[in-house]
């Protein structure tokens, strides 16, 4: 229901003005790199498979009358999909800056409906593409060279532990001793798996200490938080995925690109398999991506970055909503 | 008995936990981007009015607690029983005396109060913030003596005691603020 003054943005002029500013920066900065702009379909058939990410599903009203089984688009939780099909049909650098939609995600950081600002540069190499998330960091915010640190080194450094190698009680036990829970949310956490305790050490504990003299980029992943980032071989292997992080923030995910169709189709599998036991639905398996990639995308980095909260950090602003004209509850 | 999913909680919802009735009054959702939802609450007991911190991680459930505010008058106490009537239905609450807790001073026939009810029973009881009521008793004051600095102990009509100027006099009418049980001002002389 309408409130009054529900019309009014809930960002001021001066905010809305760093965007426009940012955004021409953003573009600028693309073009001087020789990365081109392009534009894929936020209305898609099909949608990344993430355990934690739930896509929004249009039903077209020329398709539906209330047919539940009438032929279903997704908006896009990032522009994954379309840029690489581009690069599987032309292996060219290339950047967009647009929207996604993430279901249930609201908070002081999180909007359903956000900007994002992701990249795609052929190559092989990580550490060319942590320099350049560095350098674009530095263009926009001015935080200097980002400093990296491996996900292992951020964990021992933070809580002195071996995320990697330490057991699941050993990460119980950490949250438990920093008081992360108390007694009846560690009982409702029984059947937390490994993954979710790691996300929320990372999250509560070492997070915020990223980034807090400048920009921090955190790299090698544990595999089983690979996403599409293709993983190396090691003992352990590890996910060649990077964060960054500025005050604490994160900001942006990066991968070089898993190119092997096969272990997306695994990975799609178990994903799938995962969110049913979170009681979430499962998502589509085929996609055209798994074609594309079928046909051969070349290797390549890819990096996401919220752009709101690159303004909020470039705001000093401590919500969301004071970057967004009109936030979900405004839309 | 309905239940919140995570993608319910909000600031202000009902809740309730082990049997108990709580009021979210605090969430923040924090999620790494690819990682897991966590919904960092912290709720306060409408009993006991202490207060919890709760992590919650997406796809969790609470319990919805059956909790209802009215409006209600005050008729009258009857040894440690306090008995309010909701006036469109006529229908009667009864509180204890340790559920009334400190109000019970300034509660006087007829004064409109908010009473929680969980499960159809009332379990709390605010009186409205501002309540105008007449000096029973004070020592004398100072004539011409209108300073609001200087105060003394005042007996007030429901039994309170509350510190007012010293220009205040017996039979005065005061407005007193019931969350601070301060003073306000003179109502009438």
């Amino acid at each position: 229901m309408p409130q009054p003054y529900d019309f009014k943005p809930t960002a001021p002029w001066s905010h809305l003005e760093l965007r426009a500013n940012l955004l021409r920066r953003l573009r600028d900065f693309f073009h001087e790199h020789g990365v081109w702009e392009v534009e894929t379909p936020l209305l898609s058939a099909d949608t990344v498979i993430d355990r934690h990410i739930d896509p929004i599903r249009v039903t077209l009203a020329t398709d539906s009358n209330g047919d539940p089984t009438a032929p279903a688009y997704w908006l896009q939780t990032s522009p994954e999909f379309g840029m690489k099909r581009l690069l599987a049909a032309y292996a060219q650098p290339m950047y967009q800056i647009t929207r996604a939609f993430r279901a249930d995600e609201a908070g002081a950081w999180h909007n359903p409906e956000f900007t994002i600002v992701e990249w795609y540069r052929p190559g092989h190499a990580m550490h060319d593409a942590i320099d350049f998330l560095s350098r674009l960091a530095d263009a926009l915010l001015h935080c200097g060279p980002a400093r990296t640190t491996s996900y292992h080194n951020a964990f021992q450094r933070c809580l002195d532990l071996d995320p990697m190698s330490c057991s699941d009680d050993d990460l119980r036990r950490k949250a438990h001793t920093l008081k992360l829970l108390d007694a009846a949310s560690l009982a409702n956490a029984a059947t937390w798996d490994r993954d979710t305790w790691l996300d929320l050490l990372l999250s509560q504990c070492v997070q915020p200490t990223l980034g807090q003299n400048g920009a921090e980029i955190i790299f090698d992943y544990p595999a089983s938080q690979a996403a599409l980032a293709r993983i190396r071989p090691e003992a352990p292997p590890l996910a060649e995925r990077f964060e960054l992080f500025v005050q604490g923030v994160e900001l942006a995910n990066g991968y070089c690109e898993l190119q092997d169709a096969d272990e997306l189709r695994r990975r799609n599998q178990e994903a799938n398999a995962l969110r049913q036991r979170d009681g979430k639905p499962p998502l589509p398996l085929e996609s055209r991506l798994l074609q594309a990639m079928d046909h051969g995308l070349p290797a390549c980095s890819g990096v996401a970055l919220g752009f709101d909260r690159l303004t909020m950090l470039a705001a000093g602003a401590e919500s969301i909503d004071q970057v967004i004209a009109f936030p979900i509850d405004r839309a | 008995m309905g239940t919140y999913k995570t993608s319910d909680f909000r600031k202000g919802l009902k809740v309730q936990i082990d049997g108990e009735p709580y009021s979210m009054i605090e969430m923040n959702f924090v999620k790494p981007g690819k990682g897991n939802a966590f919904y960092k609450c912290k709720l306060r007991n409408l009993l006991r009015h202490t207060t919890l911190d709760r992590t919650y991680k997406g796809g969790d459930s609470l319990e919805s607690a059956d909790v209802e505010e009215i409006t209600a008058q005050y008729l009258y106490r009857q040894a440690d029983t306090f008995v309010f009537m909701q006036n469109e239905t006529y229908e009667q609450y009864e509180l204890s005396a340790e559920q009334v807790g400190d109000a019970w001073k300034f509660l006087k026939e007829g004064m409109p109060c908010s009473i929680v009810l969980f499960n159809e029973n009332p379990i709390t009881m605010t009186p409205p913030n501002h309540v105008e009521l007449k000096v029973e008793y004070c020592e004398p004051g100072a004539k011409g003596d209108t300073a609001t600095n200087v105060t003394k102990p005042v007996k007030l009509e429901t039994g309170a005691e509350v510190l007012a100027p010293a220009f205040i006099n017996m039979g005065n009418v005061i407005k007193v603020d019931t969350r601070s049980g301060d003073y306000v001002e003179r109502v009438s002389v």
